[in-house]
């Protein structure tokens, strides 16, 4: 009997036994590995490892200003993708939980840029936005606003606000099925109430929509932040990080620190360091979320 | 009191920009994919002069010539078997370790669930430098085994919750009459566990084929060798060549892009499921 129970708590154990090997070698390792190699000077080949302390961490936060500005580019997309992109998608969420036609038809068509690659979206946009050649420039010509006209990604002045709001594009429909599934779960009696009480429109968004969304928006809040921070794809796309660091975002210095410079030690530090400032913001927001609910 | 006609007109002016709000939102959405088609028609010649989204001739010879010279071809193929290959692994792996973790009891299954949990909320975005040396040191690197187990590794955590939180509804009468008759554990999780989940079950292979197909990061950490690089990479690289050949790039944008449109256009059902449910997780 006890032989039983024994095979049978075993096999038990083999159920989950590929995950957790995967799971083991792919992430707890890496992860273990994060912490100990931001302690050495290392170019990722030799088999010299110099242990220098905490050396990496205070050149990263005295002694690098471009990771600094990555920073705050990375924080200024994020500002744009918390505000206008996922104001966008509220109004298109509350336009579509209306009684209108072809709603399921706009409901299809917002999700199509999430679905698609970072890489195929930054690619078709560089090149409408091309400088020489592109549709932008060319249409802006047509219609006599040439003076318009710019280098849209390799000039500094729009860089950065030109990949802000690309990311947007791409990002709001996530936003959008989200508001519009938490609209949908709002009982129509309450506006119902409402109405026959007398309040209009605008008493009805204000004193019923809003308070019973916000969970909702402080949700799509902190998805929105934690997936732009931490975007770089598209935008390894669309500039490389340029013109001259103009573009430049966290994930793509600890890229260019370990590929570029050949300093995983570096890299490693830098991404603590991040991991760190995303994890600070995330639990800033889930208190404040856990605030609002209750 | 104001008339009936004050209200109907107040009310089809508030449509109209509701509509014009939405279509052009909507049209937004479908452009940059349309002029993506139509550049890839053109030659290298007339795409810097025709501005027109339907081309005067159509060169749909483009598409051949990507996938030979281009080297799309064999990059389509590589994304397409490590996208089953990825998807099947996640379905075996990740379903077999939820049946468990939903049904059985053993020691330590809170906390390695837990663990598995954890890893979808605690960001460390840069654990991709010590994967890489991890990935040297077991001489998994420009390998495809490397790749493809990287990115079950991906995929796993969110697909085991769906896929627990679909067991732990599921009543167990049908579990329970299969014991009886004698099957196995490894029995009921395929005869009656598996098809049951079907659902679910499709969330998850929608979602991770998506994502698998989309990805390009480890795949650009991975691969050295150009026989091995899915589409993503492919393109990437096309585009990083000294003179950009335009027509070429959009042929194979297109043809990374389409599989997926339609994809998605079948599945949508299940895409709008998985980011309802995926939201709640996050």
């Amino acid at each position: 009997m006890n032989y039983l129970k024994l095979k049978s708590t075993f096999e038990n154990y083999l159920f989950i036994l590929p995950a957790v090997v995967i799971f083991a070698i792919f992430y707890i390792i890496p992860f273990i590995w994060v912490f100990q190699l931001s302690v050495f000077e290392w170019d990722g080949i030799s088999p010299l490892k110099t242990a220098i302390g905490l050396a990496n961490f205070k050149e990263v936060i005295t002694g690098d200003p471009i990771w600094w500005q990555s920073m705050l580019n990375a924080g200024y997309i994020t500002i744009i993708a918390l505000t206008f992109q996922n104001a966008v998608a509220f109004f298109l969420a509350l336009a579509c939980d209306r009684e209108i036609r072809f709603k399921n038809w706009f409901r299809v068509i917002f999700f199509i840029p999430p679905v698609l690659s970072e890489v195929v979206v930054g690619l078709v946009w560089q090149w409408i936005l091309d400088g020489n050649f592109g549709l932008l420039n060319g249409w802006l010509t047509k219609i006599g606003l040439a003076h318009l006209a710019k280098y849209w990604l390799s000039d500094p002045a729009t860089a950065l606000n030109t990949v802000a709001i690309i990311h947007c594009w791409k990002g709001f429909g996530w936003g959008f099925l989200i508001f519009l599934a938490g609209l949908q779960g709002i009982p129509r009696e309450l506006y119902e109430a409402a109405r026959v009480d007398g309040a209009n429109a605008f008493y009805c968004f204000k004193n019923i929509t809003i308070p019973l969304m916000i969970p909702v928006i402080v949700l799509v809040g902190i998805l929105t932040i934690l997936g732009t921070m931490q975007a770089f794809v598209l935008i390894m796309a669309m500039t490389g990080g340029g013109p001259a660091y103009h573009t430049q975002v966290p994930v793509l210095r600890i890229y260019a620190s370990m590929q570029g410079a050949s300093r995983f030690g570096y890299a490693c530090a830098q991404s603590l360091i991040f991991g760190v400032i995303l994890i600070t913001i995330s639990f800033i927001q889930y208190r404040f979320s856990g605030k609002q609910s209750r | 009191m104001k008339s009936a006609a004050y209200y109907t007109a107040k009310k089809i002016t508030f449509n109209t920009f509701v509509y014009l709000f939405l279509i052009s939102v909507a049209l937004s959405c479908i452009f940059p994919l349309l002029w993506m088609l139509s550049s890839s028609l053109k030659t290298q010649e007339t795409i810097f002069q025709d501005m027109s989204l339907i081309p005067r001739e159509l060169h749909f010879e483009n598409y051949m010539r990507a996938w030979t010279e281009g080297g799309f071809g064999r990059c389509f193929l590589n994304s397409i078997f490590y996208t089953t290959s990825v998807v099947f692994g996640i379905v075996i792996v990740s379903s077999l370790a939820a049946y468990a973790f939903s049904r059985f009891k053993f020691p330590g299954k809170n906390l390695i669930f837990y663990i598995f949990m954890g890893a979808m909320m605690i960001p460390i975005p840069g654990s991709f430098v010590a994967l890489y040396v991890l990935l040297n040191k077991l001489h998994l690197r420009d390998t495809p085994v490397g790749y493809i187990l990287c990115m079950i590794n991906v995929g796993l955590s969110t697909s085991i919750f769906l896929l627990k939180t679909f067991f732990d509804k599921l009543p167990h009468e049908l579990e329970d009459a299969a014991r009886i008759d004698g099957c196995s554990k490894w029995g009921i999780w395929r005869h009656v566990a598996l098809p049951l989940a079907r659902p679910v079950l499709a969330v998850v292979i929608v979602f991770n084929t998506l994502n698998v197909w989309n990805e390009y990061f480890l795949a650009l950490l991975i691969f050295d060798s150009p026989r091995l690089m899915p589409l993503q990479l492919g393109l990437m690289k096309l585009q990083g060549e000294f003179v950009t050949q335009y027509p070429l790039l959009m042929s194979g944008l297109t043809i990374t892009a389409l599989p997926i449109v339609l994809l998605y256009l079948l599945m949508q059902k299940y895409i709008v499921k998985g980011v309802t449910q995926g939201a709640v997780v996050g």
